[in-house]
C-alpha cells in the first residue's frame, strides 16, 4: 500500500514538474505557431549585421506572422534613410491649443496599443504666469470640457530625436540607434526589455509594453516600417520615429501629428535644406530646445511665432 | 582529472544527506521557490504588468534588490583585505565562507536582472561575439563584465581552496595569490560600475551626483559583512567549524568605520541638496519629507536612518560590539537599514518626480514581492548547498587519497 502510494506520488511529482517546465518554456517563447518561424525569430541577427537578402527574409516572416495573428495583410517595409536629409521638427507654443488631436492621430498611424494605453506624445498643461520650464508644475491628465483654457498654455512633448541621444549610449545590446537621417529607431526584435534607455531619456519619450499590446485588427494601419509602426511585442520599448514609414517612403510627406494639428503649430522638414520651413523658423523665430543644459542636442525646436 | 570529477561527486553527495532540520529547511525554501516560480510564470505570460512598475517608474523592487545584493557581494573582499594584506589569522581561516556568499549574492543579482527583463529569452543579445554587446558605451555592458568576472574569480578561489583541502594539502599562494589580490580592486569595481550605471544618467538628478559611487561602497562594506557575522554564528553553531570570536569582532569594527563613512557621505549629500534647494533636491525631498502630498517612502527612510545611526554606535563601542546580543542587534539594524537605503530608497526616487515632472508613487505588487522572495529563497538554498558541500572538506571529515601517498 505504502509503496504503491509512493509510486503514485512520484509520478504526480514528475508530471507536475514536466508541466511546470513546459509552461515555463511556452510562456517564455514568442507566440508563433510554426516551429520554423519560432526558431527563425529566436536566432534573428542584429538588424545592422544582416545583408539585404536576410532582411528581406525577416520582413517576409514578419508579414506572415502578422497575417496569421491579425487575419489581415500588413506590409513591413525597410526604406533606408534618404541621402542629404536630416529631419527637424518645430513646435509653435503660441499656437498649440492642447486639443491632443496629434496624440490620437499618432496612435492611429503608429499602431499604439489601446489596452494598455500607449501614447507617444504627451501634452503638458501649465498655468500662465507660473514657473514652467523645469516641467515640475506641469499637468498631464488635464481634462476640461473645452480647450484652449484661458488661464493655461500647453506644451506637447515626444521623442526629441537628439543628435546626442543618451538612450542610444546606454542600450546594452545596440537595439536602438540613430540613423543618418537623424531618426532614433528601435529594433523591436533585438530589444531585451531592460528599460535602461527609459531611465536615460530626459524627455520621458520612451514607452514600454508592460503587457501584450492590444489593437483591433480593423484599426491597424497596414502600411508599416520595420523600425517604426509595425505591431510590437510585449516586453519591448517603443517611441516616436517622426513617422519613419511615411517620411522615408514619400519624401515631403508630413508625420501624422503635423497633418492632424488643427492650428498649424507643428512644423517638419529637412534641416540640411536651407529653403525648408524648419530652417526658416529656426533662423527667424526665437527657438529653444528642451533641457538644453543636458547637451543632448534635440532636433525638436520649440518656438513662439507670435506673442499672446 | 578523472579522480577529481569522481571526488567532486562524492563530495556533492553530502548535499543530499542531512538531519530532519536540514530537510525541513530545504522544504521550507522550496515552497518559496515554487511560489516565486509560479508568480514569475504568470509574469512571463502576462508581461511585467503584473508588477507595479510603469513608464514613469520603470525600475522598481527587482532592481532595488539587485542593487542591495551587489553590495552584499562585497562581504568576501572585506574579509580578504585583513586576512591577506595584514595576515590576520582568525579571519584568514574563514575567507572561504565569504567567497561562497559572494558567489551566492552575484547569482541572485543575475536572477533579479533576469526577472526584470521584458524579453528574457533574448538575454544572449547582451553577450559579446554571440550578441552585440554595447561595450564600452553602455554601463550595463560593463556591469555584465564586472559581475561575471567577480563571480568567476570567487568561484575559482573557493573551489581551488576546497580542492587542496580535500587532498589534505595547504593551498599554494603562488597559484591563487594573484587572484586574491585581483579580487580586491575587482570588488571595488563591481560597486563602482553598478553605481556608475545610475550615476551616468543626466536625466535623473538624484543619481547624477558624484557622491553616489562612494556611498555605494561605504554602504556595501556595512551590509555584506553584517550578513557575514550572522552567518558565521549560524555556521559555527550548526557545524563543527570553529570561528574565532576575534574574527567576528574585527569584522564588526570594520563595519563601524564603514558606517561612519556612509553616514558622513549621506550628510554631505543632504546638506548640498537641502541647503542649495534647487529643483534637483526634489527627489531627496520626496524621500525624506514627501512632495506634493505624496510620501510613500518617508517612514521607511526615517526608519532606515534610525537603524543605521543606532548600528553605528553599537559597532563603535567595543563593549557593545563584543557582546553578542548587541552585536546581533547591530547586524540586523545594518541589514535592514541598508536594504531600505540602498534598495528602494536609491532606485525609486531616481524616477520621482519623473522627467516630465509627474509623481507616480510606486509600491510593489504582491506577485512582484513573491517573485523576489522566491529569488531570496533560491539564494538561501544555494548558500546552504554550497556550505553542505564545503564544510565536510573544510573540517577534514572528507579527505581523498592522492596518487603520491
Amino acid at each position: 500500500m505504502s509503496s504503491e502510494n509512493k509510486q503514485e506520488r512520484g509520478v504526480h511529482r514528475r508530471t507536475f514538474l514536466k508541466g511546470a517546465a513546459l509552461g515555463l518554456a511556452a510562456a517564455a517563447l514568442p507566440a508563433a505557431d510554426a516551429d520554423a518561424s519560432l526558431w527563425d525569430a529566436f536566432f534573428q541577427k542584429h538588424f545592422k549585421e544582416m545583408n539585404e537578402a536576410e532582411i528581406r527574409k525577416v520582413l517576409e516572416r514578419l508579414e506572415r506572422e502578422y497575417e496569421e495573428k491579425y487575419k489581415k495583410r500588413i506590409t513591413v517595409s525597410n526604406e533606408k534613410p534618404l541621402p542629404g536629409v536630416l529631419y527637424g521638427y518645430g513646435l509653435d507654443l503660441s499656437r498649440c491649443i492642447g486639443c491632443r488631436r496629434c496624440v490620437y492621430a499618432c496612435v492611429d498611424e503608429n499602431n499604439q496599443s489601446k489596452d494598455p494605453q500607449i501614447h507617444w506624445i504627451t501634452v503638458l498643461r501649465f498655468k500662465k504666469g507660473e514657473k514652467w520650464v523645469d516641467l515640475e508644475e506641469s499637468e498631464k491628465y488635464y481634462n476640461p470640457a473645452e480647450v484652449p483654457e484661458k488661464e493655461y498654455f500647453y506644451m506637447p512633448v515626444q521623442c526629441q530625436q537628439c543628435e546626442n541621444p543618451p538612450c542610444v549610449r546606454v542600450c546594452p545590446t545596440k537595439a536602438t540607434w540613430k540613423d543618418p537621417d537623424g531618426i532614433v529607431v528601435i529594433d523591436y526584435n533585438w530589444c531585451i526589455g531592460c528599460r535602461y534607455c527609459m531611465a536615460a531619456c530626459p524627455y520621458g519619450a520612451r514607452r514600454f509594453n508592460w503587457a501584450e499590446p492590444n489593437r483591433k485588427p480593423e484599426e491597424l494601419n497596414p502600411n508599416t516600417h520595420y523600425l517604426g509602426n509595425r505591431p510590437r511585442y510585449k516586453g519591448v520599448v517603443e517611441k516616436c520615429t517622426f513617422c519613419v514609414q511615411r517620411v522615408r517612403k514619400e519624401p515631403g510627406r508630413y508625420p501624422a501629428c503635423v497633418e492632424a494639428c488643427p492650428v498649424g503649430a507643428r512644423k517638419f522638414g529637412n534641416l540640411l535644406d536651407p529653403d525648408s520651413e524648419i530652417r526658416y523658423l529656426i533662423e527667424h523665430k526665437r527657438v529653444f530646445r528642451l533641457k538644453e543644459d543636458l547637451n543632448t542636442y534635440p532636433k525638436f525646436y520649440y518656438f513662439f511665432a507670435y506673442g499672446v | 582529472m578523472k579522480s577529481l570529477i569522481q571526488n567532486f561527486f562524492i563530495a556533492a553527495r553530502q548535499v543530499f544527506v542531512g538531519n530532519t532540520a536540514y530537510y525541513l529547511w530545504i522544504a521550507f525554501l522550496s515552497i518559496f521557490i515554487l511560489l516565486g516560480l509560479s508568480t514569475y510564470i504568470e509574469q512571463l505570460d502576462r508581461g511585467l504588468i503584473t508588477t507595479a512598475m510603469r513608464d514613469q517608474v520603470s525600475w522598481g523592487f527587482f532592481i532595488s534588490n539587485f542593487t542591495f545584493l551587489v553590495g552584499v557581494a562585497a562581504a568576501a573582499v572585506l574579509l580578504v583585505i585583513p586576512a591577506y594584506l595584514y595576515n590576520f589569522k582568525p579571519i584568514k581561516e574563514i575567507v572561504l565562507f565569504g567567497e561562497l556568499l559572494a558567489i551566492t549574492a552575484i547569482t541572485m543579482c543575475i536572477l533579479f536582472i533576469m526577472v526584470d527583463m521584458g524579453q528574457p529569452m533574448r538575454v544572449w543579445h547582451i553577450l559579446p561575439v554571440l550578441g552585440s554587446m554595447n561595450f564600452p558605451s553602455s554601463l550595463l555592458a560593463w556591469d555584465v563584465v564586472a559581475l561575471n568576472g567577480y563571480l568567476a574569480i570567487n568561484m575559482v578561489i573557493a573551489f581551488y581552496v576546497l580542492y587542496r583541502l580535500s587532498i589534505g594539502k595547504e593551498y599554494k599562494m603562488s597559484v591563487i595569490g594573484p587572484l586574491i589580490i585581483l579580487s580586491i580592486p575587482w570588488a571595488v569595481s563591481i560597486h563602482t560600475v553598478t553605481a556608475f550605471l545610475y550615476n551616468g544618467l543626466s536625466a535623473r538628478p538624484f543619481w547624477n551626483a558624484s557622491i553616489l559611487a562612494p556611498r555605494f561602497l561605504a554602504s556595501a562594506f556595512c551590509s555584506g559583512p553584517a550578513i557575514m557575522i550572522v552567518l558565521f554564528q549560524i555556521i559555527r553553531k550548526r557545524s563543527e567549524v570553529e570561528i574565532d570570536d576575534r574574527a567576528i569582532f574585527k569584522i564588526a569594527e570594520l563595519i563601524a568605520y564603514a558606517m561612519g563613512v556612509n553616514l558622513f557621505l549621506l550628510g554631505a549629500e543632504a546638506f548640498k541638496e537641502f541647503y542649495s534647494g534647487s529643483i534637483h533636491s526634489y527627489p531627496m525631498q520626496y524621500l525624506y519629507f514627501g512632495l506634493h502630498g505624496k510620501h510613500a517612502l518617508v517612514p521607511w527612510m526615517w526608519f532606515a536612518s534610525v537603524l543605521n545611526i543606532s548600528a553605528f554606535f553599537l559597532f563603535l563601542f567595543p563593549r557593545t560590539r563584543e557582546n553578542f546580543t548587541t552585536l546581533n542587534m547591530g547586524c540586523i539594524f545594518v541589514i535592514i537599514g541598508v536594504y531600505i537605503e540602498k534598495g528602494m530608497g536609491l532606485i525609486v526616487p531616481g524616477f520621482i518626480p519623473d522627467t516630465l515632472g509627474e509623481i507616480y508613487e510606486y509600491t510593489p505588487t504582491t506577485p512582484e514581492i513573491i517573485t523576489a522572495m522566491g529569488i531570496w529563497a533560491a539564494g538561501a538554498l544555494l548558500y546552504t548547498v554550497l556550505l553542505k558541500f564545503a564544510i565536510p572538506i573544510y573540517t577534514g571529515k572528507l579527505r581523498f587519497a592522492t596518487k603520491e601517498q
